[in-house]
């Protein structure tokens, strides 16, 4: 179960030097079903990872609130696991005892959690590498250990900031795909933020576009197309079309 | 074993090469030009000398005892400099409320300590453990703490969004270990000054043992031999210590990190 419900979520960052205030989020609401797949899109700047970082408990709201389930989020939890732009992997930690460590922190015993992970290293495809350390590995696998990592805690919602973000295209597009089956596998929400329009066509259930700061949401569009899908055809780019458009108003309107 | 033996002496022949001729060098400036034992004792002499605390044992009493002095301040150092840098490093007050006394107190050089050292222990091998102690504590500390101000952020977070959320947990699982390189070159650093300071204060007779204090007994008694014998065995130990002390850290402790440790 990973119903979610954003409301009236506003943010302001105070600056410290002078006092002024800059509103970085203003009302938003959205819910999401439980093992849906929403994107979060929008202009740079319009604080969307801000809020996907008050969803994973790193950032607070100033007013509104965060719903898992019916139930206020304040605090990190694993229940609501991230993977982050930035490789976030612990190098000190082999990409196996990467996987386990949030199974260690549950208290189970390392050779438990090796055993119980088994299954996730092979859901990323990355058995050969168990005992690599993260330096060993390219930026794709290291995501994949990352996401590996945040699935083993077996979350209710999976929150992803511009996971691929420092991904070459090609490399993109293997993991979107993989991202897709392991998402059918297994049943989890996923809140997934990112600039790429045709990232999230090809990922989402709904994409919420957001307006340029102070974020709002300027648009729910369902994305009715069939999977597996395409990422050429024509409704495809129909769609790519329209979200482009309301982007591109974003940056005329400002 | 012995083909081995040649085997490494041809792999290393430009080594064995250039120490053999500054060996000869020596031994020739010693005998022929300067001529004199109290200004440059031969390599012979040296040598002689070296059997000769062998042969009476000295040397290993001497040897423990320094030992003894080093490992004193060490493990001090370690135990009071490494969890007053993690606090400082990962509780913002403390830092606040401890740098001031810090940076008043480090730039004394180690050396000023010996008379307080005197006074507060005697002439004890604590005394001399206390001055190395001094010139350990420092690196120690200051080096934990910039490893602990270094921690990426994101690695932080990660570990608080998979359930690590108490701050001594972080500490354990996430802060030390990715200080950990950042500590240790700190402890090397550390070692260094400290093998100064072990000298320092056994020259000044703060115990009646150790390598210091005879280098300095023997230089009263006009033994220079025996003084360049126990600067060149300072030299060498303190080689010996590092490199074993690195060869531990680098497969144990650093394995995940890629090239040396500084």
């Amino acid at each position: 179960m990973g119903r979610v419900n954003v409301k009236n979520v506003s943010r302001t960052f105070q600056k410290k030097e002078d006092g002024s205030e800059t509103e970085a989020l203003e009302n938003i609401s959205f819910d999401v079903e439980d093992g849906e797949f929403v994107c979060i899109l929008g202009p740079s700047g319009c604080g969307k990872t801000t809020l996907l970082r008050i969803a994973a408990g790193l950032e607070t709201l100033s007013s509104g609130e965060i719903l898992l389930n019916g139930e206020k989020t304040t605090d990190p939890d694993p229940k609501r696991g991230m993977v982050f732009q930035q490789y976030s992997l612990f190098p000190w930690r082999t990409v196996i005892d990467n996987i386990t460590f949030g199974l260690e922190m549950q208290g189970i015993g390392k050779k438990e959690a090796r055993k119980r992970v088994e299954k996730y290293l092979e859901l990323v495809g990355l058995e050969q590498f168990r005992k690599s350390y993260p330096h060993e590995l390219s930026g794709g696998m290291q995501q994949r250990a990352a996401i590996a990592r945040a699935l083993a805690n077996e979350p209710e919602v999976l929150l992803m900031d511009e996971p691929f973000g420092a991904l070459d295209a090609q490399t993109r597009n293997v993991l979107q795909d993989e991202l897709l089956k392991i998402w059918e596998h297994k049943h989890v929400t996923f809140l997934f933020v990112t600039h790429s329009v045709d990232e999230a066509v090809f990922l989402s259930d709904r994409i919420v576009v957001m307006s340029a700061r102070p974020g709002r949401v300027k648009e729910i569009i369902k994305v009715e197309l069939p999977r597996p899908r395409s990422r050429t055809s024509l409704e495809a780019n129909r769609l790519r079309d329209h979200v482009l458009k309301l982007l591109e108003e974003e940056r005329y309107t400002k | 074993m012995n083909f081995e033996f040649i085997k490494t002496l041809r792999q290393k022949s430009v080594e064995v090469l250039s120490v053999l001729s500054v060996i000869i060098l020596w031994q020739f400036t010693a005998d022929f030009i300067v001529q004199n034992k109290l200004k440059l004792p031969s390599f012979y002499d040296v040598a002689l000398s070296f059997f000769s605390v062998i042969e009476s044992g000295s040397i290993f009493t001497d040897l423990l005892v320094s030992l003894l002095h080093f490992g004193i301040g060490i493990i001090a150092a370690f135990f009071i400099g490494l969890p007053l840098g993690i606090a400082m490093g990962w509780f913002k007050k403390t830092s606040r409320a401890v740098d001031p006394i810090i940076e008043v107190l480090r730039p004394i050089p180690p050396l000023a300590w010996i008379p307080f050292a005197m006074a507060w222990f005697g002439l004890t091998h604590t005394a001399a453990g206390f001055v190395v102690f001094v010139g350990m504590i420092f690196p120690i500390i200051i080096n934990t703490y910039s490893g602990f101000k270094n921690i990426p952020k994101v690695h932080v977070e990660a570990a608080k969004v998979l359930g690590c959320t108490k701050n001594l947990d972080l500490i354990r699982y996430v802060a030390l270990p990715s200080a950990m390189p950042s500590i240790i070159s700190g402890i090397r650093i550390a070692m260094g000054v400290g093998w100064m300071c072990l000298v320092a204060a056994e020259m000044f007779g703060v115990s009646g043992d150790g390598l210091g204090y005879e280098l300095w007994q023997s230089f009263h008694l006009h033994r220079m031999n025996f003084v360049l014998m126990y600067m060149l065995l300072l030299g060498f130990l303190g080689l010996f210590i590092d490199s074993s002390f690195r060869y531990y850290v680098d497969a144990k402790l650093l394995r995940w990190k890629a090239g040396t440790v500084v």
